[in-house]
């Protein structure tokens, strides 16, 4: 994190960048993991909708991949919410570093 | 030459607002400010300006509605009073905070309990810290004057801070005086257009205004709006220098009123200096060498400039129009620090007069010039601190 | 603008206006609010946002999650704020100095900024008829001094400043009923939405969107450290709020009410409190009085609902 002297301060304390919080990288708070199981995952996107991170990357095509791991704080809604297939969660949440 | 009128100070900084055409103004009414944005709101109501009005619930919510308006990106106007402005006092710093150039008439009243509508600096000395600039006037013509001079000191890109135009409650902002208007055009000539930093209306850059700012990073922020504050003197030096070519009205950062061979001075502002003025030429006229300092900016202080121009002087009465319980009278601490400055040291002393309007009569004054010419002859301070003015 | 259709296929595909990177703690319920929100629409959007969780998580120093415009000036004032904002839109268009782009105006607050130090502001902006939206994200106490009780705060409820003591068993008040004040501001718009029922919210983002004038919407924002519950359950405990009527989901347009979705079969309160720490002491055996009346309290408000829908 740079330490500006206070000269180079932006007038007023206005952000001039939006969205940079993205520069944050707020992956390293998780305790536990979300994992995907891919063969599970009927594309719902409960996880995409229900993340409060924007932690679930989407393809182009409008797909679920694979999680955003440098943000995904690990609060597992994901995984309470996931409807899965027959039964079969699609995400599994999983102790940080097993 | 402008069109000369006899009108209220209220009515003299309402003109002014119409002149030059904020594009917001968000208010609410208190005596005895009420009056100038009720006139205002005539203005807008018969469509002599563009401005949109905001009449909001309370003053905290002018000041923020303001800030809102401001950050938006527009000239954003407002006046307010005593109570109103204690209740703004907490966006007071934001908007000076955030750096929005918003122009706020103060109409002077003093503050509860008890409760009082009259003229004193209890408000604007309670403001004297959120890093407001704030000028001071003597009287309507100075109140319409500094309020067209307002817009372009903290419009200037150098400054981008909000300003107080203070006048005296009732006594300024009631009373009928001799005015002397400048045109419309001149006035939105003077004044210009308005120049949006970092609007928050610019869609394309979306920007965040208001952060978190912790330990880390806040102190080099105040640090930098102190900064700020050392660059608004010449700003109002030149401003006031354009002023007084369009108009042959001088302004300064203070007043000097016959100061320069003064061997006693008085420092007060506002509508005090007046009288003061009358008492110091009788005094003048028995051979008393007494002069007459009035601060026109209190924030920032121009300690410098006023140790120079007070340090041939023996003795000081500085008369602050408000109090700071259990401390000396603001005015007096912002003296007492340029007298520090100086090598020779004179004596000072603090008179609090006017309270809650309490008429400042011409016998005040004399009780304080006899009292001065004392204690240039002795050198010695009986009181620092006193009221004048009272009943006891 | 043609109203954006709200699969999630194509929703997934746009990009996000509220970016990760934020501190909002792990599984809160406030940024899902936000990023629905945002959205259900592509207009372009103006907010503020009151001192609160969402304010100070989400901008701090030179990191900001907003990719739109945004405003925090203090606690009580995201009403007159954004109505600050609002007016010199609409005068600068006015006086052809910008052009008009359709903005739509938007506050975000707490339950804290908005029943409670705010509701003046908030009452203020409305009265004016402002072009704007308020949306209160309730989580039902001051959460982001640590879980301080509100006004918003539901009966019974063990919060830091009125503690499930041995004299005093948590909150003896019932919530303020804001949703209903609001509506009885007579503004054209107010509603109630839930996260969890995110096609509800987003349709009635939308439909507030296209009307002119104050509206309000006050979503439920469970937070998991208040609640005294797991980091994974905020939209489940979102769902059981509304399958209990804790939480009903309706909106009040022109001052007819419309239940906008309704629980196939209403469950027992105690499902919404039992997961939750902060009822913990309402299941103790002297404490059972408590239950009996938080019960009664949801289903009143319920049966007013039910009637006031009946009567159009």
């Amino acid at each position: 994190m740079s330490k500006k002297f206070w000269e180079e301060l932006p007038q007023g304390s206005v952000v001039l960048e939006a969205g940079s919080s993205a520069k944050f990288k707020t992956g390293s708070w998780r305790s536990m993991r979300p994992r995907w199981i891919e063969e599970n995952c009927i594309q719902c996107m409960f996880c995409w909708m229900y993340c409060p991170d924007m932690s679930v990357k989407v393809t182009e095509e409008g797909k679920r991949a694979d999680f955003d791991f440098e943000y995904c704080k690990g609060c597992g809604i994901c995984a309470l919410e996931c409807p899965g297939k027959k039964g079969n969660k699609a995400i599994v949440m999983e102790g940080e570093g097993n | 030459m402008g069109k000369i009128v006899a009108v209220t100070g209220n009515e003299a900084c309402a003109l002014a607002l119409r002149q030059i055409n904020p594009d917001v103004c968000a208010a609410y009414p208190i005596t005895p400010a009420t009056d100038l944005m009720q006139r205002f709101s005539g203005y807008v109501n018969d469509g002599k300006v563009d401005t949109e009005l905001i009449l909001v619930e309370s003053e905290h919510s002018a000041m923020s509605a303001c800030i809102g308006a401001a950050a938006a990106g527009g000239r954003v106007a407002t006046a307010t009073s005593s109570q109103g402005l204690a209740l703004m006092w907490e966006m007071l710093y934001i908007a000076a905070g955030t750096r929005l150039p918003i122009v706020m008439p103060l109409v002077n009243r003093a503050l509860s309990a008890p409760l009082n509508i009259h003229g004193d600096h209890s408000d604007g000395m309670g403001a004297r810290d959120t890093g407001w600039i704030q000028l001071y006037s003597e009287n309507a013509q100075e109140a319409y004057d500094n309020t067209i001079m307002a817009f372009r000191i903290a419009e200037h890109l150098d400054v981008r801070l909000p300003i107080m135009v203070c006048m005296d409650g009732f006594i300024v902002s009631h009373s009928i005086e001799r005015v002397e208007y400048v045109d419309d055009a001149d006035v939105k000539n003077f004044v210009g257009k308005f120049e949006a930093v970092h609007p928050l209306l610019d869609l394309e850059n979306p920007k965040s205004y208001g952060p978190l700012i912790l330990t880390d990073l806040y102190h080099e922020y105040k640090r930098a709006q102190h900064e700020v504050m050392t660059k608004v003197p010449a700003v109002i030096e030149t401003v006031s220098a354009e002023f007084a070519k369009m108009t042959g009205r001088e302004y300064n950062l203070f007043e000097k009123y016959r100061l320069e061979d003064a061997e006693i001075a008085i420092v007060v502002m506002s509508s005090a200096a007046g009288t003061t003025k009358d008492i110091i030429d009788q005094y003048r006229e028995k051979g008393v060498k007494i002069g007459l300092l009035k601060p026109r900016m209190f924030r920032p202080f121009p300690f410098t400039e006023i140790a120079e121009a007070l340090k041939h002087v023996k003795a000081i009465a500085v008369l602050d129009r408000a109090d700071s319980f259990g401390g000396m009278g603001p005015l007096y601490s912002e003296i007492a620090a340029c007298v520090m400055q100086m090598d020779s040291k004179p004596a000072v002393t603090n008179k609090i007069f006017g309270l809650g309007g309490r008429d400042y009569l011409p016998d005040q004054a004399e009780y304080v010039i006899d009292e001065l010419i004392e204690i240039a002859k002795s050198g010695k301070v009986k009181t620092v601190k006193e009221y004048i003015g009272v009943r006891e | 603008m043609t109203t954006k259709p709200l699969r999630l296929k194509e929703l997934a595909k746009g990009e996000d206006r509220f970016a990760h990177g934020h501190r909002m703690c792990a599984g809160c319920g406030a940024p899902i609010v936000v990023k629905q929100v945002l959205m259900a629409t592509d207009y372009p959007i103006i907010a503020s946002n009151a001192t609160g969780c969402l304010e100070v998580s989400s901008c701090i120093q030179q990191f900001t999650a907003w990719k739109i415009p945004w405003i925090h000036s203090a606690f009580e004032n995201a009403a007159a704020t954004i109505s600050g904002v609002e007016t010199m839109y609409r005068s600068l268009v006015k006086q052809g100095k910008i052009e008009e782009q359709n903005v739509k105006f938007v506050s975000f607050a707490g339950d804290g900024g908005t029943y409670d130090i705010g509701f003046q502001s908030l009452s203020g902006a409305m009265e004016r008829g402002h072009d704007m939206m308020y949306i209160c994200y309730d989580n039902g106490a001051y959460m982001n001094t640590g879980i301080q009780r509100s006004s918003a705060t539901p009966f019974g409820a063990n919060t830091t400043t009125c503690p499930a003591g041995d004299a005093i068993p948590g909150k003896l008040q019932h919530r303020k009923d804001l949703t209903r004040i609001m509506a009885a501001h007579g503004i054209p718009y107010v509603a109630q939405a839930s996260p969890a029922n995110w096609m509800d919210l987003m349709k009635k983002v939308q439909k507030a969107f296209e009307i002119k004038g104050p509206k309000f919407l006050n979503v439920i924002a469970p937070c998991n450290r208040g609640w005294r519950t797991k980091t994974d359950d905020a939209i489940t405990l979102a769902k059981i709020a509304f399958e209990t009527c804790y939480w009903p989901l309706f909106e009040i347009e022109n001052g007819v009410t419309k239940i906008t979705s309704k629980p196939k079969e209403k469950k027992p309160l105690v499902d919404f409190l039992k997961p939750q720490g902060r009822f913990k002491h309402m299941f103790a055996p002297e404490n059972e009085w408590m239950l009996v009346q938080a019960q009664e309290y949801v289903d009143a408000q319920w049966e007013r609902l039910l009637k006031d829908e009946a009567a159009g």
